[in-house]
C-alpha cells in the first residue's frame, strides 16, 4: 500500500511564476502527474516498469504492450531544477564516480542510493527490465551497465547505428528491425506476458504522426516576427510529453493540438513567448542554440536572455528524442521500420557535418541574428566538436557565433557572472555589427 | 626528464634485442611517420589508412593493399595550438593532438582515416575530420554492440564490405578471399608472437619489462603484421640471452589506458616504483581478437567479423552483454598472478571512467587490491604517481592488501 | 572643456581615460582596484582629470617660446611629483585620523599608550621624509597611496619597534586596518588650491627664478581655471557586473577592448589580451567592431595570474619574471599551465636539478601557447595583430609570442605593442561614451561623496628648502 500523498497535489516543476499561463502548461502538468501516480502503484497494480532513454526511446511498444516508462535523463534534470543534483553527484562521487563524467549519470545514481525519490517526492518503482536504446550516445551504454549492478534486472539491448553522414543505409534500417523483431519485441513480450498486437502498435503510430504534426507546426511558428515561442527554454517544455511517456497517446495529441492553437494566437496577437518574468516583451536578437540548457539554474539562466529581448527561435536540443521538422513522421504502414528510421534519426545521433547544415538550415529559414552554443561539459555527444562547428556556421552563414559553457545538473559548472559577461558581450558584439550593416 | 634507456637491471649491451628496441623506439617517436612513408615508397599502389584506437579490422585493410597505421595521438612533443582551438578543456587530449598533427601536414602520408565506434569524442572527431580534410577519406566504422552472429555480426559483415568498396573505388584493390584469408594468418601469427612475449614478461618480468613489450608493440602500429611478426619472433630469440637479474617487485594488470596512451615515462615510473606490469590493455586493439581468427574459413570476411563477435576483449567501450561486469579483469588476475590493479584512465576519457567503478567493485567483492590514478597523453609531472605506486606497491608487498 | 570618461574597472587596477569632444585623448589615469568599486572610479577619473590638467598646463607652456617658459616646461615632471606629494600628505592626514580613531577603540592600557606614542612618532616622520619621497630625485616604482604609504610605514614601523617594546605586527596591523578606510575615500582634488601650492613648493625646491615662478603660477592659474565638464561616461571591465554605473553606460570589455586597441593601431584586425584573470582572443573589422572573440573558460590556466603564482613562489616581483626568463639557454617543456598545480610543477622541476631560467622559459611558453589556441579559436591571427593587457609588459611573452606568430601565421604579421596598452579597454568605453553623447543619450557617473580636505597641509619650513 502507498503511503505517498497525491501526486496531483505537487506540482512537479514549479518554475514559472504565476502569471498568466498556458492551458496547455496545466494539461501537461496533469499528465506528468498522472504519470507518476501510475508509477507509484505500478507494482501493486501489476504493471511492469521499463527504464529507458528519451533519444531512441520505443514509447509507441511500451504503450502497445501496457508497460510503463520510467526515464532516468528527465529525473536528472528534474534533479536539477529541484536543487537536489549537486547532492546526488556528491553521493555518486563519494561512491567512487569520477568527477570527469557525465552528471545525469552521477545524479541518477546518487538519486539512487538516497532512496529513488523521483520528481515528485514519491520512490520511483524499481525497474522489470532496461531496454538500453543506445542511440547517438555513448554514455547510454555505460550508464544502463552501471543500473543492472544495481537492480539485477535484465537488459535489452538496441544498437541504434550511428549516421555519421546524415543517411540511413538498408543495412543500419534492417540492423534496427531485426533486433527490434528478434530480441527488443520478444523481451518485451515475454516481460508484459502478453503478444504484441500489431494493430494497437498501428494505433499509437497513428497518433504519434498526429502530434509530430502539430509540434512541427509550434516549431515553425517561430518563422514569424515576434516569436511567439520560445523554441529552447520554452521548447524544453513543449517536447515534454513527445520525448517521453506521452508520444503515442491520446493525451499528447490534444497537448500538441492545444499549444499549437495557442502559438497561433500569439501570432494574431503579435504576442511573444511566456518567460519566467511574464510575457516577453521587445524581441531583440532571434537566436538559434545548440546544446542542452543548464537545470540546476533553468530560470536564470532563462532570463538572461529575456531580460535583454533575445528569444530563440530553434534550437538543436529540442531535437534529441526525434527530429521531426525535416520530414519525419512516424508511419503506421511499416511499424518497425518507422521506429527504426525514428531512432536513426535523433539529433545526437546525426554525424557533425549533418548538424552543422541542420543549423544553417535553421539560422537561415528562421533568419536568426545570431547561434549561440551552450556547451555542457557533461556530454560529449553534444559538446565535441561544437567550436568547429561554430567556425564552419560563421563562415557559411556570416551569422556572428557566441560560445557559453556550464553543466547539466552539475552546479559547479555553472557560473553566473561567467556566462552573463559572455552573453552580454555577444548581443553587444550584435549590437555593433548591426549599426555597422545599417551605416 | 633525464633518457635512460635500461631501467629493470638488464645490462645496456648493443645486443639484438637492444637493437631492435631501439629501432622500435625511433618509430614510435616519429611524428611524421617516417615508416609509413617508407612503406608507401616500397608499396607505390599501395594506401595508407590511419585509424584511431581501439580496434579495427587490420587484416582486412591488409587485404585489399592497404596499411592500416595507428594513431595514437602526440604523445608530449607536440605543441598543441589549434588542436586546442576546437576542444573544451573538459575534453580528453587524444583528440588534440591527432587534430594538431593533421593540420601539420604529419599525417599527410596517409590515404585515408578511420574513427572506430570507442566513445563519442572519437565518434565527434571523425565528423570533424570530415569537415577539416574534405578531400581526404575518411570514414566512421560502427562496431556492433549487438553480439548475436546474425545480428550485429551481419550488420558488421556489411559495414566492412562498405569500407573495402570504398577504398576500392579509391585506389585500393578489390576485395580478394584468399588476400584476406592471407592476411588473417599474418595477424594470427603476429597474434602468438605476442602471446609468447606476453608470457615472457609475466614469467621474467625483469628480463622483459612492459614498457620495451610496449615500445615493440608500437612498432607494429606502423608495419604488416608479418613484418611486425617476424620482428616480434626475432627479438623473442634474441631476449633470452640477455642478461637479466630478477627484481622482488609486485605484480599488476593496468587498466584503462586503451586509447589515449600514457607517457612512456610514465609506464617506467610504475615499473620504478616497484610494480611489474604482467598485463595491460595498452594498444589494445592488437590483441582485441583473443584467439585465432578462422583463417581458412569459406567466407573469411564473415569469420574476420565473427572474430570480433565471439572473440573481443571485455573493455569499457564494448558493452558487457550477458556477461558478468568485472569477471573478466578477474579472470585476468588470476592467469597472470597478478597481486593486484592499478586503474590508469585518461582523464575525461568517459568509458574508462564510467567503467571503473564497476570494475572496482569486482575486485573489492574479490579481495584484489587497486589503486588508480588519471594521465594525459603529455602528461609531465609523475611524482604524485611515483609516490601513489610506491605507496600501493609496499604495501602490497608487505599486508597483500592495502591498508 | 566639455569631456567624456571611459573606466575599465579591472582585478588589480581601475583605468580611465579621458576624450575631448573631438576624440582626442586628453586624459589617462589609474589607481589601484579595491574593495569599493565606486571609489576606485571615481579615483581613476580624478587621475585622468589631474592628466588632463597637466595636460592643459603643458599646452599653456608650450606656446611661448621665451627663455622663462622653456624653463618652466622642464619643471613640469616636479610640479607633478610636487601635486602628487600634496595628495599624499592629504591622505596621511586622514590616515594618521583613521589610525587614532581606531586606537580609540583599544581599551587603555600602557601597550595603547606605547603604540599611540609610536605611531604619532612614525606618522610624523612620514611626513617630514615626504617631500624627499617625492622631490629627492628617486623613482617611485607605484604612484597609488597603498604601496608608498605601506612602504614608508613598515620602514618607520621597524625603526620605531626596534627602540621600544612596541609589537610591530600591531602597527602593522593599525596600518592595514586604517588603509582600508583611507582607500575608500575620494579625496577632494581642488587645483585652483592644489596647482598653486606645487607651484610654490617646487619654486622653493628648485630655486626658480622669480620670472619663472610668475610664468608657472599664471599657467597653473589658466589651467585650473579652465572649466572641464564630464559629459559622459561608460565603464567596463573585469567587476563588470557590479559596475557602479547605470546599465546604458555598461559596455562589454571584449568591445572596449577591441575598440581602444584598433583605435590605437588603426591597422589591427586581431587583439589578444592577457590579463590577470583572463584571456581574450578578439577579431574586428576595418571599423574596430568585433567580429568574433573568445575568452578561457572556466579554468584560469595561461591567464597573468599563473605568473603571479609563479613569481610568488620563487620569490620573485612579477615584473622580474620576463627577463629572468630571457636568461635561459634552454626551453624546458612544460605541457601544463594549471594554476593550482603552477607551485607543485615548479618545485619538482626545481627538484630535477632544472634551471630556474629553463623552467621559468617553458612556462611562459605554456602560457602563450594557450593563449595562440583562443586565437586560433576565435578565428585566427590576421594581420594587424595587437597584443594588450598586463602580460605584454613581460619581455619574455613578447619574444615568444612573435615567434609563435611568425611559426603560425608567417612573417607578414605585424605585432603591435603599445606601452599605454593597459588603457585599451577604457579608451574604447570612452569612444562609446562619446557615441552615446554624439546621440544624445550619455550617462553619467554617479556622484561619489568626496572627504573634505583635513585641514591645509603644512606646506613648508625654511629645512625644506
Amino acid at each position: 500500500m502507498s503511503t505517498a500523498l497525491p501526486v496531483r497535489n505537487r506540482p512537479p516543476v514549479s518554475l514559472r511564476p504565476a502569471t498568466a499561463k498556458d492551458s496547455s502548461q496545466d494539461r501537461q502538468k496533469q499528465m506528468i502527474a498522472d504519470h507518476y501516480e501510475k508509477l507509484a502503484h505500478a507494482k501493486e497494480n501489476g504493471q511492469k516498469v521499463v527504464y529507458t532513454f528519451v533519444p531512441g526511446n520505443l514509447t509507441e511498444l511500451l504503450q502497445a504492450l501496457d508497460l510503463l516508462p520510467v526515464l532516468p535523463e528527465i529525473n536528472a534534470l528534474q534533479s536539477g531544477m529541484r536543487q537536489k543534483s549537486a547532492g546526488y553527484i556528491a553521493e555518486a562521487e563519494k561512491a567512487g564516480h569520477s568527477e570527469d563524467v557525465c552528471t545525469y549519470v552521477k545524479c541518477d545514481i546518487g538519486m539512487l542510493k538516497s532512496g529513488n525519490f523521483g520528481p515528485t517526492g514519491t520512490k520511483l518503482p524499481e525497474p522489470d527490465l532496461l531496454l538500453l536504446s543506445y542511440t547517438g550516445c555513448f554514455t547510454f551504454l555505460k550508464w544502463f551497465e552501471l543500473l543492472r549492478e544495481e537492480y539485477k534486472c535484465p537488459v535489452v539491448m538496441l544498437h541504434v547505428p550511428y549516421q555519421p553522414d546524415g543517411k540511413i543505409s538498408p543495412e543500419m534500417r534492417e540492423y534496427v528491425v531485426n533486433q527490434l523483431r528478434d530480441e527488443v519485441i520478444p523481451a518485451l513480450e515475454k516481460l508484459s506476458g502478453k503478444k504484441l498486437d500489431m494493430d494497437k502498435l498501428k494505433e499509437h503510430l497513428d497518433l504519434s504522426r498526429q502530434a509530430e504534426d502539430d509540434l512541427v507546426k509550434v516549431w515553425e511558428s517561430a518563422k514569424h516576427k515576434p516569436s511567439p515561442i520560445d523554441g529552447y527554454f520554452g521548447g524544453v517544455y513543449y517536447i515534454g510529453p513527445i520525448f517521453t511517456s506521452f508520444r503515442g497517446s491520446q493525451d499528447a495529441v490534444e497537448y500538441y493540438r492545444e499549444l499549437r492553437a495557442e502559438c497561433e494566437a500569439r501570432i494574431l496577437r503579435n504576442e511573444g513567448p511566456q518567460t519566467p518574468d511574464g510575457l516577453m516583451g521587445e524581441q531583440r536578437y532571434r537566436l538559434v542554440v545548440e546544446g542542452p540548457p543548464n537545470w540546476t539554474s533553468f530560470p536564470d539562466f532563462w532570463r538572461m536572455f529575456a531580460k535583454e529581448g533575445a528569444v530563440v527561435v530553434a534550437s538543436t536540443y529540442t531535437r534529441v528524442g526525434g527530429l521531426y521538422d525535416t520530414g519525419f513522421r512516424h508511419d503506421s504502414s511499416q511499424p518497425l521500420e518507422t521506429m527504426a528510421d525514428y531512432c536513426l534519426g535523433c539529433y545526437t545521433n546525426l554525424g557533425l557535418p549533418t548538424r552543422v547544415d541542420l543549423l544553417e538550415r535553421y539560422i537561415r529559414e528562421y533568419e536568426a541574428d545570431g547561434f549561440l552554443i551552450n556547451s555542457v561539459k557533461s556530454c560529449n555527444s553534444f559538446s565535441a566538436g561544437q567550436l568547429l562547428m561554430l567556425r564552419q556556421l560563421e563562415q557559411r552563414t556570416g551569422v556572428p557565433g557566441g560560445f557559453i559553457e556550464s553543466d547539466l545538473v552539475d552546479p559547479r559548472y555553472f557560473s553566473k557572472a561567467n556566462i552573463e559577461n559572455r552573453l552580454q558581450s555577444y548581443f553587444q558584439m550584435i549590437d555593433a555589427r548591426r549599426l555597422r550593416v545599417s551605416a | 626528464m633525464t633518457e635512460t634507456t635500461n631501467q629493470t637491471g638488464a645490462l645496456p649491451l648493443p645486443d639484438r634485442a637492444s637493437q631492435i628496441l631501439a629501432q622500435a623506439r625511433t618509430m614510435m617517436d616519429d611524428l611524421h611517420l617516417g615508416p609509413v612513408q617508407r612503406w608507401k615508397a616500397a608499396n607505390p599502389d599501395g594506401l595508407a589508412i590511419g585509424y584511431m584506437p581501439v580496434y579495427v579490422p587490420r587484416p582486412l585493410f591488409e587485404a585489399i593493399g592497404c596499411l592500416p597505421v595507428t594513431i595514437f595521438g602526440g604523445g608530449d612533443q607536440v605543441d598543441i595550438i589549434r588542436g586546442d582551438s576546437y576542444f573544451q578543456s573538459y575534453i580528453c587530449h587524444i583528440p588534440r593532438s591527432a587534430i594538431e598533427l593533421g593540420l601539420n601536414g604529419h599525417l599527410n602520408c596517409l590515404d585515408g582515416m578511420v574513427f572506430p565506434s570507442l566513445c563519442d569524442v572519437i565518434r565527434n572527431l571523425g565528423g570533424m575530420w570530415k569537415m577539416l580534410f574534405p578531400d581526404r577519406w575518411s570514414s566512421y566504422l560502427d562496431l556492433p554492440q549487438n553480439f548475436a552472429l546474425h545480428l550485429g555480426g551481419k550488420f558488421y559483415g556489411q559495414e566492412l564490405k562498405r569500407i573495402a568498396r570504398e577504398l576500392h573505388e579509391r585506389g585500393a584493390k578489390a576485395y580478394d578471399p584468399e588476400a584476406l584469408r592471407q592476411a588473417m594468418r599474418n595477424e594470427n601469427r603476429r597474434r602468438l608472437a605476442i602471446n609468447v612475449l606476453d608470457d615472457l614478461r609475466r614469467s621474467e618480468p625483469w628480463r622483459l619489462p612492459a614498457s620495451d613489450l610496449y615500445v615493440l608493440l608500437r612498432a607494429g602500429g606502423l608495419m604488416p603484421a608479418l613484418d611486425h611478426a617476424e620482428l616480434l619472433e626475432e627479438f623473442a630469440d634474441a631476449v633470452r640471452s640477455r642478461p637479466a637479474r630478477p627484481f622482488d617487485n609486485v605484480r599488476v594488470v593496468l587498466v584503462g589506458a586503451f586509447c589515449e596512451q600514457p607517457p612512456l615515462d610514465l609506464i617506467r615510473t610504475l615499473e620504478k616504483s616497484g610494480c611489474d606490469i604482467v598485463d595491460d590493455d595498452l594498444q589494445l586493439g592488437l590483441r582485441y581478437i583473443e584467439s585465432a581468427m578462422d583463417a581458412e574459413a569459406a567466407d573469411p570476411l564473415e569469420a574476420l567479423a565473427n572474430a570480433f563477435i565471439q572473440f573481443g576483449a571485455a573493455t569499457a567501450s564494448r558493452y558487457i552483454g550477458t556477461a558478468e561486469k568485472g569477471a573478466a579483469l578477474l579472470e585476468k588476475v588470476k592467469a597472470t598472478k597478478a597481486d593486484g590493479v592499478v586503474f590508469a584512465a585518461a582523464s575525461f576519457c568517459d568509458p574508462a571512467l564510467l567503467d571503473q567503478p564497476m570494475l572496482e567493485a569486482a575486485l573489492d567483492r574479490a579481495s584484489v587490491p587497486f589503486t588508480s590514478f588519471k594521465f594525459s597523453e603529455n602528461t609531465g609531472q609523475f611524482q604524485v604517481i611515483r609516490e601513489q605506486a610506491g605507496a600501493f606497491s609496499d604495501s602490497v608487498k608487505l599486508w597483500g592488501t592495502v591498508q | 572643456m566639455k569631456c567624456v570618461v571611459g573606466i575599465d574597472l579591472g582585478s588589480t587596477t581601475t583605468k580611465a581615460v579621458m576624450l575631448d569632444e573631438s576624440g582626442q585623448i586628453v586624459g589617462k589615469g589609474i589607481t589601484n582596484s579595491r574593495s569599493n568599486y565606486a571609489v576606485a572610479s571615481a579615483i581613476a577619473r580624478d587621475e585622468a582629470l589631474t592628466n588632463a590638467r597637466f595636460s592643459l598646463l603643458d599646452r599653456a607652456l608650450g606656446r611661448s617660446t621665451h627663455a622663462d617658459a622653456v624653463q618652466a616646461r622642464a619643471l613640469e615632471n616636479d610640479l607633478l611629483s610636487a601635486f602628487r606629494l600634496e595628495l599624499y600628505l592629504d591622505e596621511l592626514v586622514y590616515l594618521e585620523e583613521r589610525v587614532m580613531a581606531l586606537l580609540q577603540i583599544w581599551s587603555p592600557s600602557p601597550l595603547r599608550d606605547a603604540v599611540t606614542a609610536a605611531t604619532t612618532d612614525l606618522l610624523a616622520d612620514m611626513q617630514h621624509t615626504a617631500p624627499d619621497l617625492f622631490l629627492g630625485g628617486v623613482e617611485r616604482k607605484s604612484d597609488f597611496f597603498r604601496d608608498i604609504a605601506g612602504q614608508a610605514f613598515v620602514q618607520g614601523a621597524e625603526r620605531v619597534c626596534a627602540k621600544s617594546d612596541v609589537p610591530f605586527e600591531r602597527l602593522v596591523g593599525l596600518f592595514d586596518r586604517a588603509i582600508l578606510d583611507v582607500e575608500t575615500r575620494v579625496q577632494a582634488r581642488d587645483f585652483g588650491v592644489l596647482l598653486p601650492t606645487a607651484v610654490a613648493r617646487v619654486a622653493v625646491a628648485r630655486k626658480v627664478s622669480a620670472g619663472v615662478r610668475a610664468v608657472l603660477d599664471q599657467a597653473a592659474r589658466d589651467a585650473a581655471a579652465e572649466p572641464v565638464e564630464e559629459v559622459a561616461l561608460a565603464g567596463t571591465g573585469y567587476g563588470r557586473q557590479t559596475l557602479p554605473f547605470p546599465k546604458e553606460a555598461v559596455r562589454s570589455e571584449i568591445l572596449c577592448h577591441g575598440r581602444g586597441a584598433h583605435r590605437v593601431f588603426p591597422g589591427t584586425r586581431s587583439v589578444l589580451d592577457i590579463g590577470g584573470q583572463d584571456t581574450k582572443a578578439i577579431q574586428v573589422d576595418q571599423n574596430g567592431v568585433v567580429t568574433s572573440f573568445q575568452m578561457n573558460d572556466r579554468c584560469a590556466a595561461g591567464c597573468g595570474r599563473y605568473l603571479g603564482y609563479i613569481a610568488d613562489e620563487l620569490n620573485l616581483g612579477l615584473h622580474e619574471l620576463g627577463p629572468l626568463a630571457l636568461k635561459a639557454t634552454r626551453m624546458i617543456r612544460v605541457n601544463s599551465t594549471c594554476t593550482v598545480f603552477a607551485g607543485a610543477e615548479l618545485r619538482e622541476r626545481l627538484a630535477l636539478g632544472q634551471a630556474r631560467e629553463d623552467i621559468l622559459a617553458g612556462l611562459h611558453r605554456a602560457i602563450l601557447l594557450r593563449a595562440m589556441s583562443l586565437l586560433a579559436r576565435s578565428g585566427g591571427i590576421e594581420n594587424e595583430f595587437t597584443f594588450t593587457g598586463g602580460v605584454c609588459k613581460n619581455p619574455m611573452a613578447t619574444k615568444l609570442l612573435k615567434e609563435l606568430v611568425v611559426d603560425n601565421y608567417g612573417e607578414h604579421i605585424q605585432l603591435n605593442i603599445h606601452p599605454d596598452s593597459i588603457y585599451m579597454g577604457a579608451l574604447g568605453a570612452a569612444m562609446f561614451a562619446l557615441d552615446d553623447y554624439n546621440a544624445g543619450h550619455p550617462s553619467l557617473m554617479p556622484t561619489v561623496q568626496t572627504g573634505a580636505r583635513s585641514q591645509p597641509a603644512p606646506l613648508f619650513d625654511a629645512s625644506c628648502a
